[in-house]
């Protein structure tokens, strides 16, 4: 019982990080229909910048915000050198973004070596606290990202359903060429959200690399792992990557705690799965030629 | 060659004149020239950069015949491949007593035949998804079984894999020796290369870029199109499967690493460079690979050769969509000024 | 006419290619080297590190030996074996190099080990990779590793855990695949024998990150956890074992422990003091020659890991060991390198780790350090040498056939059954 409860919250909390890094290449997709096979690069650049700001200043909040702000502005030179020029190409914005990757591994790899790195978060969210109606102590820091995680979620879905906005980026959607007839700076307002999107990669990369530590390689794992979430939950949808990472989140703890020799095949299976048979994804909406 | 043009449905007289006319003088020159490579050139560049480039050509052209033809772009030909080359090592056995050591003329042929299968099956699931998320499916697919062989000892010898793995001798030739590997790869990259060209033409090969073109008019004409798509997969995977098989006598042994991430993607990359709307495309693009691969590391002196591949890659997918011959294409239609050209391939 | 120079290009490649085809070597010319590691990837720091222990060793022969100057050929691999293939062949078929070393890790080196059946006309030397069936199994003749191995490296650790820190009963983690299967039965052999008892072998899938739900199924009644991890992975675990509120202390296989991991950043990390390890080297080994090499390395890479690590040590060791013997012949290469062989198989080798020589399957017998992490008393942690384990050999003293007979290490053998 104890195991149980214990590997569904490491499950959940895991989620946590996996929403953070996939709602911003749901976003980026949903919204622009932009394949940005980069994105575990930004997880992984935001997460050495912060972590090259924590170790100038000793701040970790500072690295937070850092890491987040410099990745928001990778985005925007993104959207404005890249992505605008390809737009509606999915293959191609594939192809070029996996280029970007390989380079943008290799460089990091040139400047921050090939050694792994640790924030040490401060105490305020260090330690464990006692979980109610039980013996058991769980770490503050995973719930934390658990926290983090939700309220992200919720301010996306506010931002797209609520504000002026948000109302813009999903007319732009559907009809671009009619939204920038009515006035509107389509492309300032797709800079806005590829910046939003990527922001959270590198929000994700200081907050991930706080207790997953950061290394060459990790930026592909997240890559694959924001795939998987945002294609089971559907793609675009900020409620399909919350089921998604649920999902994943789980399936990869539980398969660790129960089952671990086939652990990392689980979650490549449910996502076969899941497209074999729903290829929109969980709550995706069917794509519309 | 012939055998395969003579079951063409069109009239049989005028094929062979067709043939000799279409016959251009660098057709010739490049035939030749891969005849008598091997005979110029020594060991390495017989086996690690000709033998390669066939090989990896010939995955990466089964990529082409979907991506190109069929319109969906597959990550895991490569998988085929390593599926088929595990096979052979299962089936066929390898050093330190694994494997069921059957003999060569029956475990190298069931070892085509699951792969196949399995890539049959690769595209029973995946034809139901569309554009990014045949990638993703197919991604998945690799990954699945990389972490699958990773983590399974009964079959595929986990970490460690296989090896000790060595081509037969057939009819008494050694194919271990470099030029008679040499010829065998290009036997078989020659078989893939034609079987494509002519697919081009033929009924099959048309539907199925009909398909692409547009699925909504050729369903409402009567053509089963996932049906269509599940039999490029079929077909695509033989010829990843033999692609595999060579691979592994290649390199001797195959572990995880041989089916990981990098690998996967790699075969992509080399599709794409060459470009995928002719069946030579591959071929360039493994050529332009291999040679990046074995040598980019001395031309530039330092550690950061994987920064110069990424960015040839990035330029050229950046400014060329159909990779190099795309350039080509531009080159030779700037040269020669004459617009019409384009508007011929476009009627075509 | 553009198809001119694309011709004289063509023909000038293989013009090229041919005169490669046709050097041979002679007494004045240099001694053509190669040297493999993978700079590629999540290994590239322990590639780079090997690296600089092969430059060390030509640094030490001024990049000549025997009046011949020494040409080094580098390649790197990614540390598949397909890759470590590939370098090989590009080095020795290409490159034409007389002696090549490398490369890094385990199932690399039984692939070159293979290919060495091969080229019977190139000596290999290994690098740092420390596979046993390298050169227990079908070993080649052409093969030599003047460095240890994965079961050697844990020598005298099971006693030393068992006798000094009094732990009875552990449990084991480790990624699951060859290296710390090979590190397991090292530690199991003696520490088994003593009457330890392991509760439980808990295997991990490599490129495992979050190891939260196996630290909730951890034994409670054990008295220290034996970890064979190495890198990032011994950070997350021991970041989250601790915010799990892990209190077991840890055993440590020979890359867990290493000064990139003592020099890292926490307030945590006094969590390891105490920690024993083993392994070829110690940092604080303060023997005069190992001291001077460990100068001599801060000397030449000021931006190095600031103490050699594993992978220096190793590169540096077999380069050495080729480079010593190649004087003692005299530079002398003919006859299929007879004599250099001969030299390598005879070589009492002096290293800054001790004596090594090589057994009959060309496999170093060398000492072995026992460590344990200790607080400098400044706020820096540093691993203090314990212990020395003199002349460990590659079947741990075991007569070889005795040995054998228990099989290679795998994820079941040694079995836990028989330890509890």
């Amino acid at each position: 019982m104890t195991l149980f409860l214990l590997t569904l919250l490491n499950g959940l909390t895991l989620a946590g990080l996996y929403f953070l890094v996939a709602s911003g290449f749901s976003l980026v997709f949903g919204l622009m229909r932009n394949i940005n096979l980069a994105h575990g690069s930004l997880y992984l650049l935001g997460g050495y910048i912060g972590y090259s700001t924590f170790r100038a200043t000793g701040s970790w909040e500072l690295g937070v915000v850092v890491g987040t702000l410099s990745m928001a502005a990778a985005g925007v030179l993104l959207q404005y050198f890249i992505f605008r020029f390809m737009e509606g190409e999915e293959l191609r914005q594939t192809l070029v973004t996996i280029a970007l990757s390989i380079v943008a591994a290799d460089l990091m790899l040139w400047y921050w070596g090939g050694t792994a790195y640790q924030f040490t978060t401060p105490d305020w969210i260090r330690g464990a606290v006692s979980l109610p109606f039980t013996p058991l102590r769980y770490p503050t820091y995973r719930l934390a990202i658990l926290v983090a995680a939700v309220v992200v979620g919720i301010a996306l879905w506010l931002f797209l359903n609520r504000t002026r906005i948000g109302m813009m980026v999903r007319a732009g959607v559907d009809d671009k060429d009619m939204l920038a007839a009515s006035g509107v700076n389509v492309q300032l307002l797709f800079c806005v959200t590829f910046a939003i999107g990527a922001g959270l990669a590198g929000l994700a990369g200081v907050l991930g690399g706080s207790y997953l530590s950061l290394a060459p390689g990790e930026d592909m794992r997240f890559l694959l792992a924001s795939l998987i979430v945002v294609i089971v939950g559907g793609m675009g949808s900020i409620v399909g990557a919350g089921i998604g990472a649920v999902l994943i989140g789980l399936t990869e703890q539980f398969g660790l705690a129960y089952a671990p020799a086939y652990a990392p095949v689980y979650t490549f299976l449910i996502l076969v799965f899941v497209l074999a048979f729903r290829p929109q994804g969980i709550v995706g909406r069917p794509l519309q030629s | 060659m012939a055998s395969v043009l003579d079951e063409t449905p069109r009239t049989n007289d005028g094929t062979l004149a067709r043939l000799v006319r279409s016959l251009r003088w660098y057709y010739v020159a490049m035939i030749a020239f891969l005849l008598i490579y091997p005979l110029i050139t020594g060991g390495f560049w017989t086996v690690q950069i000709g033998a390669q480039t066939l090989i990896l050509g010939t995955i990466a052209l089964s990529l082409m015949l979907l991506a190109g033809y069929g319109g969906m772009v597959s990550l895991s030909q490569l998988t085929i491949a390593g599926l088929a080359g595990y096979m052979i090592a299962v089936f066929g056995g390898a050093s330190g007593g694994l494997g069921l050591g059957w003999p060569p003329f029956v475990a190298i042929p069931m070892a085509i035949a699951v792969a196949t299968l399995f890539a049959t099956l690769v595209g029973v699931i995946s034809v139901r998804t569309e554009g990014i998320y045949t990638i993703m499916i197919t991604l998945a697919v690799g990954m699945a079984f990389y972490f699958f062989v990773l983590q399974n000892r009964e079959i595929f010898n986990a970490f460690d894999g296989f090896a000790g793995l060595r081509p037969p001798l057939v009819l008494g030739i050694n194919m271990r020796e470099a030029n008679n590997f040499y010829f065998f790869c290009l036997a078989i990259a020659g078989f893939g290369y034609c079987l494509v060209l002519y697919l081009s033409r033929a009924p099959f090969g048309l539907a199925l870029q009909a398909v692409r073109d547009n699925p909504r008019r050729m369903r409402a004409l009567g053509f089963n199109i996932q049906a269509h798509r599940v039999a490029a997969h079929a077909l695509a995977g033989f010829l990843a499967a033999l692609g595999g098989m060579l691979l592994v006598w290649m390199n001797g042994q195959i572990s995880p690493g041989s089916v990981g991430i990098a690998p996967l993607i790699s075969i992509l990359i080399i599709a794409i460079l060459g470009g995928i709307r002719h069946p030579v495309g591959p071929f360039i693009g493994a050529l332009i690979f291999v040679l990046l691969d074995n040598f980019a590391m001395q031309l530039i002196g330092g550690d950061r050769f994987n920064t110069v591949i990424g960015l040839i890659f990035l330029v050229i997918v950046l400014f060329s969509p159909d990779g190099v011959l795309g350039l080509w294409k531009m080159f030779r239609n700037r040269l020669r000024r004459q617009p019409q050209d384009s508007v011929e391939s476009r009627t075509e | 006419m553009i198809h001119k120079p694309l011709a004289t290009t063509a023909a000038s490649a293989l013009a090229l290619a041919m005169t490669i085809g046709t050097t041979t070597a002679h007494a004045d010319e240099p001694i053509r080297i190669g040297v493999l590691a993978t700079l590629e990837g999540v290994f590239a720091a322990s590639g780079q590190d090997g690296m600089r222990g092969f430059d060390m060793a030509v640094d030490r022969f001024d990049g000549e030996v025997a009046g011949r100057e020494i040409q080094v050929y580098r390649a790197s691999s990614d540390a598949s074996p397909d890759s470590a293939l590939s370098a090989a062949r590009r080095l020795v078929e290409n490159d034409e190099v007389d002696i090549l070393i490398g490369p890094l890790s385990g199932s690399e080196g039984i692939a070159v080990k293979n290919y060495a059946h091969e080229q019977p006309q190139v000596t290999f030397l290994n690098g740092s990779s420390a596979a046993q069936e390298t050169t227990l199994d079908n070993p080649a003749e052409n093969f030599f590793r003047f460095s240890t191995e994965g079961v050697q490296w844990q020598a005298g650790l099971g006693t030393y855990v068992y006798e000094e820190k009094g732990y009875e009963r552990v449990a084991i983690l480790a990624e699951d695949y060859s290296f710390p299967y090979a590190q397991i039965m090292g530690f199991m052999t003696e520490f088994c024998d003593l009457g330890g008892t392991v509760a439980e072998k808990m295997f991990v899938p490599l490129e495992t990150r979050d190891y939260s739900s196996v630290i909730a199924r951890m034994p409670q009644d054990i008295d220290a956890i034996y970890t064979v991890m190495g890198g990032s992975d011994i950070l997350n675990f021991l970041e989250q074992y601790q915010q799990m509120g892990g209190e077991a202390p840890l055993i440590g296989g020979s890359i867990a422990v290493d000064q990139t991991i003592l020099s890292a950043e926490g307030p945590d990390r006094d969590y390891l003091i105490g920690t024993p390890t083993s392994g070829p080297l110690a940092d604080d080994w303060d023997d005069p020659e190992f001291v001077a090499w460990q100068e001599r390395y801060q000397e030449m890479f000021p931006d190095g890991l600031g103490s050699p690590g594993l992978f220096a040590h190793a590169y540096y060791v077999n380069t050495l060991a080729a480079l010593t013997a190649l004087e003692e012949v005299g530079g002398e290469l003919g006859d299929g390198h007879e004599a250099l062989r001969d030299a390598l198989q005879n070589l009492e080798l002096d290293t800054p780790t001790g004596v090594v020589q090589v057994d009959h399957n060309r496999q170093a017998i060398a000492d072995i350090f026992i460590t344990e992490v200790s607080s400098d008393g400044e706020g820096g942690l540093y691993n203090r040498v314990v212990g020395v384990v003199e002349g460990v050999n590659q079947t741990l003293g075991f007569p070889e056939e005795e040995f054998l007979a228990n099989g290679f290490a795998a994820r079941d053998n040694p079995p836990v059954e028989e330890c509890q």
